[in-house]
């Protein structure tokens, strides 16, 4: 690592029109998207991690009554997005779902948004630890990991070093402190060899990036995508604030 | 309406102990101690107003503890008889001490016992099981016996509620939940009487509408008891060397006088406004501290410890001043307070009377007062305050309607503790004053919201709260959410607070030093100074609730804010610190600087009517700057001028920026302001489209949110066997709610509570609608070539809050000679 860490490195990125991020991930060209979406163009990929469907009705289970609406503002989003890039394949990175009961508590609509989203496409439900068996009755492959255009798809990273991994679970949240204010936004984070996906449930959480569950996983300091309102702020490392 | 008098003569009203007691101690009782306790015979409710140390706590008691000893003696336990409920902990606690001397010196067979949420838990079950016979405890003590089971037979053999400070209690959302408690308590009690003791009270109308039983006749089943009136206050104002300044808000200037005076007093309360102007005072005081005077600090963000040592090192007279916020208002009884001491503006004159009543509690004795502007429009201020003391004359509070997320509270907790008829309870609702106009549909509405979290789409209602039975009576789902429910009972939302923690080696925190709300951190860079509990510290870092720091002794602090008060200036206030801006031979009272000023500015600028409101526009550098003087608080001149900024934005001005203080709002602009149809920008109408466009993404609706989600039980700020969440987390989670529930169902309840909050608490719209109706068609444009003596102090205003430390401090200063030479050419 040391060797790597060394090496003087210049983060190479572009602002695409959509006010997304471009970038090289290993050898290949991702676009990290406002939205917290990551568009494999090459290969007509979108990757969406942690939407967490159900996170309202899980709590209102235990009394707790959360708007309901959270599942259909997330598929809302989801669609925009599909809607925007006409995918062939659409990867839920794990934790679609925000317990093993989830599917069961979808509304009717909700659950035909997810069957319209397999629809015409292939759908891949890459399991995590909240969803470990996949869904039950809705459209779509389930796999534990997938191999794409020369990068690792899983849900829970790895620990180490992890080259061409893109994963999500830990819901990377970035702070930036300025003299008026400061700011705190879902963010993806990277070291142009391995990406961690934002969480893109309406009720997800953050954890701040300079948490120390993000120890050891990059080769240099990564750089933070912070979501903005329609763009992606590239945010270095030494701009992060701890919580 | 009857009007107590105290015709009977005491032989009548009280029993021979009673009577010997008072000799014993050389006393005899009061009219309207008397006239309490026949009030009580009446069977009345009753406001007693009295000043501070007229023996207004034992005029409440007396009823209460003269019914008690007369009891015949009985074997088994029989229910609590009085309840007293103060808006303090501290204030109960000192109470049950002062109740207990008579209870003990006439051997009264009475217990009476303090309950807060400091008393130990053995001796809280305990109090549950054999309830005293007078139990003083706070209002949210209160709500969480009502929402236990049982609740009904704890309170069957009420006789009395004594409600202290009741002025403090009534216009907020823990009044509503108070009046909402009393309404429920009085089911369970028909017979028992409501008491309301106060020292200030402007309109006890309003009182009353507030604590009466309004299935009972409301205002006029209260009787109103007054007290003699107190020695009138001696009030003067400061004045530094003949001089007032400009512009600022720490009376720095004045800090040797102020010094001085406390040297000449037994003891002073050192009263500001914010924290931060109380630790810039304390090191100010401490910096000139030449003879050592035992000189102490109190505000909210110190460890509750530290506060407790300087409160009891107050109470042993061993301290010669407290500079302190309004953490001291209210409190327990000092006798040796001899001078309070009002550092920069009072904001109110009601406010001002609770001050200066902590000085001398005894009433023959006028207490004194001493007022320290810190800058012109203050001085003003100050001098209408006085005038209005003089007078007698206080702010009136505005009528207060309950709030809907409070009653959210209050039916969980009526549910909790037994089965509720929907019909009775919405009558018992009604019969509380807040709630007294409370609609079927918002009822209705509320009870949906308890039980399945009120949505359009109806996917919770197998998961419902509270559940209808076959017997048609509502109640609790399970004993797990009722459990739930009171862990997170009451009204008060503290923003989200931080412990400041001396750092560790490896990054952990030492001794905590006291907390600090999160906002404050916003303005510090790691490594930076500030003052907290009177020393410099420096920033080290945040961990997750820590805010980690080193002691630097010997560096200049930054100062984190120099914003104003956060208590707006009150509207009776403002109005009369217009009229005496208007009323020019009124001027004689004024010192010397401050009449040039405002005779400068009649000469070179306008100075408007009473009902006018003033309006310049002038160049300076390549900006356009157009100031108003509204007089309406800080908060309604922000709501203002980013309204205002919208219009410009639309008229083409291309307004750049925008600075407020509490008298006068200064918008800069590329463009030229002084053609602009001045009626038409400053339109009621802005309070309609733009105001909505505007509050939607603002995080004053989301912070508004957050207070009424935690209040309504929407968020929990407390699971069982869990340690308390932090306000961080409960920040995230709440913004994503309110996006979520904006886009998805813009009439939900909590939204509507949100929307009502803000509108009269963070953005004062309320106010500033009150204002737009004032000036409409009285703007009085005045036209200048360069700035006004009146607009310096707004002026000066502009990038000071980014000005850290004493170089700022030197620009600042330059600055101001600039603006001041520029306004008096």
């Amino acid at each position: 690592m040391s060797d790597v860490a060394s090496r003087p490195f210049t983060y190479q990125f572009t602002q695409a029109p959509c006010g997304g991020l471009r970038m090289q991930l290993m050898a290949t060209e991702a676009l990290l998207r406002a939205s917290g979406a990551l568009w494999l163009e090459a290969e007509r990929t979108l990757v969406v991690a942690d939407l967490h469907l159900e996170k309202g009705s899980s709590y209102a289970a235990r009394g707790q009554m959360l708007p309901p609406y959270d599942t259909r503002e997330t598929l809302r989003r989801l669609a925009a997005e599909v809607a925007a890039l006409t995918p062939v394949m659409v990867v839920l990175l794990g934790d679609t779902f925000h317990d093993r009961r989830s599917e069961g508590r979808l509304a009717a609509d909700d659950a035909q948004s997810l069957r319209d989203l397999a629809a015409g496409r292939t759908l891949v439900w890459v399991v995590g630890n909240h969803d470990a068996d996949g869904p039950q009755a809705l459209p779509g492959e389930t796999t534990n990991e997938l191999a794409l255009s020369g990068l690792n798809l899983r849900h829970e990273p790895q620990a180490g070093l992890q080259p061409g991994e893109v994963a999500g679970h830990l819901h990377p949240a970035a702070r930036v402190t300025a003299t008026r204010g400061s700011v705190r936004r879902r963010c993806f984070i990277t070291d142009a060899e391995r990406a961690i996906l934002p969480a893109f449930g309406a009720y997800a959480g953050g954890l701040n990036v300079r948490d120390r569950a993000f120890a050891g996983m990059f080769v240099r300091p990564p750089l933070a995508g912070a979501l903005g309102v329609g763009r992606v702020h590239a945010v270095g490392w030494r701009s992060l604030a701890g919580d | 309406m009857r009007m107590a008098d105290s015709a009977a003569p005491a032989a009548d009203l009280l029993p021979p102990r009673f009577a010997d007691w008072f000799a014993s101690r050389g006393w005899s009782a009061r009219a309207h101690q008397l006239a309490m306790v026949a009030r009580a015979n009446a069977g009345r409710d009753a406001l007693l107003i009295a000043p501070t140390g007229g023996g207004k706590t034992l005029a409440g008691f007396l009823p209460s503890l003269i019914e008690l000893s007369e009891r015949p003696p009985a074997n088994a336990p029989r229910g609590l008889h009085t309840l007293y409920i103060s808006p303090l902990k501290a204030l109960a606690v000192d109470v049950e001490r002062n109740l207990n001397a008579p209870i003990l010196q006439m051997g009264l067979p009475v217990v009476a016992e303090s309950r807060t949420g400091d008393t130990g838990i053995s001796r809280r079950q305990r109090q549950r099981i054999k309830p005293p016979d007078i139990l003083l405890t706070t209002p949210e003590q209160l709500a969480l016996l009502c929402a236990w089971e049982g609740a009904r037979l704890y309170f069957e053999n009420l006789r009395c509620v004594i409600l202290d400070e009741i002025h403090t209690l009534h216009a907020s959302k823990r009044g509503d939940l108070l009046a909402l408690d009393l309404a429920r308590v009085q089911q369970f009690a028909p017979n028992m009487r409501r008491v309301g003791l106060s020292a200030t009270v402007d309109d006890p109308e309003v009182i009353k509408a507030w604590m009466s039983d309004h299935a009972k006749g409301g205002n006029h089943s209260v009787d109103l008891v007054r007290g003699p009136p107190g020695a009138e206050p001696i009030v003067e104002v400061l004045l530094s060397e003949g001089r007032v300044p400009w512009a600022g808000h720490t009376a720095q200037h004045a800090m040797a006088e102020v010094y001085d005076v406390i040297r000449k007093s037994r003891t002073a309360l050192v009263f500001v406004n914010t924290r931060f102007q109380a630790e810039f005072a304390f090191q100010e005081l401490w910096r000139l501290n030449e003879d050592s005077l035992p000189i102490a600090l109190h505000h909210g963000s110190l460890a509750a410890e530290q506060r407790r040592k300087v409160e009891a090192a107050m109470a042993r007279g061993e301290l010669r001043a407290v500079v302190c916020t309004s953490t001291l208002d209210l409190g327990i009884d000092w006798g040796d307070v001899d001078l309070v001491i009002q550092l920069a503006s009072p904001k109110g004159a009601s406010r001002m009377v609770q001050r200066i009543g902590r000085a001398n509690h005894r009433l023959d004795e006028p207490s004194r007062a001493l007022f320290v502007p810190a800058n012109r429009f203050e001085m003003l201020e100050c001098q209408a305050a006085r005038e209005a003391i003089a007078e007698n004359k206080l702010d009136g509070d505005p009528p207060r309607v309950g709030a809907l997320d409070v009653l959210a509270q209050h039916v969980m907790g009526c549910a909790c503790s037994e089965p509720f008829d929907l019909l009775a309870l919405y009558d018992e609702v009604r019969s509380s004053g807040p709630y007294r106009d409370l609609t079927w549909e918002d009822f209705e509405q509320v009870v949906d919201f308890v039980s399945t979290g009120g949505y359009a789409l109806r996917t919770y209602d197998k998961f419902r709260r509270i559940v209808r039975g076959q017997d048609g009576l509502w109640r609790v789902r399970n004993a797990e959410t009722a459990q739930r429910h009171r862990l997170n009972v009451g009204a008060i939302i503290s923003p989200a607070m931080l412990s400041v923690r001396i750092a560790m080696r490896g990054g952990r925190g030492g001794r905590k030093i006291g907390e600090v709300e999160e906002g404050m951190l916003e303005m510090l860079e790691p490594g930076e100074t500030f003052v907290f509990a009177g020393q410099v510290w420096r920033l080290v870092g945040v961990t997750n609730l820590d805010v980690l720091v080193q002691p630097a002794p010997a560096s200049d602090p930054k100062m984190p804010s120099w914003g104003g008060s956060k208590f707006a200036l009150s509207t009776y206030l403002a109005l009369r610190v217009r009229r005496l801006m208007t009323d020019q031979p009124h001027w004689q009272v004024l010192p010397a600087d401050v009449r040039e000023w405002l005779e400068a500015q009649r000469d070179r600028s306008v100075i408007p009517a009473e009902d006018e409101m003033l309006l310049e526009t002038f160049p300076r550098g390549k900006r356009h700057f157009m100031v108003v003087y509204p007089f309406e608080g800080r908060l309604a001149h922000t709501t203002l001028a980013m309204l205002l900024t919208r219009r410009l934005e639309r008229a083409g001005s291309a307004p750049l920026g925008f600075v407020c203080n509490d008298y006068a709002m200064a918008i800069w602009a590329l463009n030229p302001l002084d053609g602009l149809d001045f009626a038409e920008l400053f339109d009621e109408d802005m309070l309609g489209d733009d105001l909505e466009a505007w509050l939607a993404d603002s995080f004053m609706m989301k912070r508004a949110f957050k207070g009424c989600a935690i209040i309504a039980g929407l968020i929990e700020r407390r699971f069982p066997g869990e340690q308390q969440k932090s306000g961080r987390q409960i920040t995230f989670s709440t913004d994503l709610i309110y996006d979520v529930l904006r886009r998805h169902q813009l009439d939900h309840l909590l939204l509507r509570c949100a929307r009502d909050d803000a509108a009269t608490g963070l953005i004062d719209v309320a106010r500033l609608g009150a204002m737009l109706a004032r000036i409409k068609g009285r703007i009085r444009h005045a036209p200048l070539e360069h700035l006004s003596p009146f607009s310096v102090s707004v002026m000066l205003e502009i990038g000071k809050e980014r000005s850290p430390g004493q170089s700022g401090e030197m620009i600042l200063r330059e600055a101001a000679d600039d603006l001041i030479a520029e306004a008096m050419q």
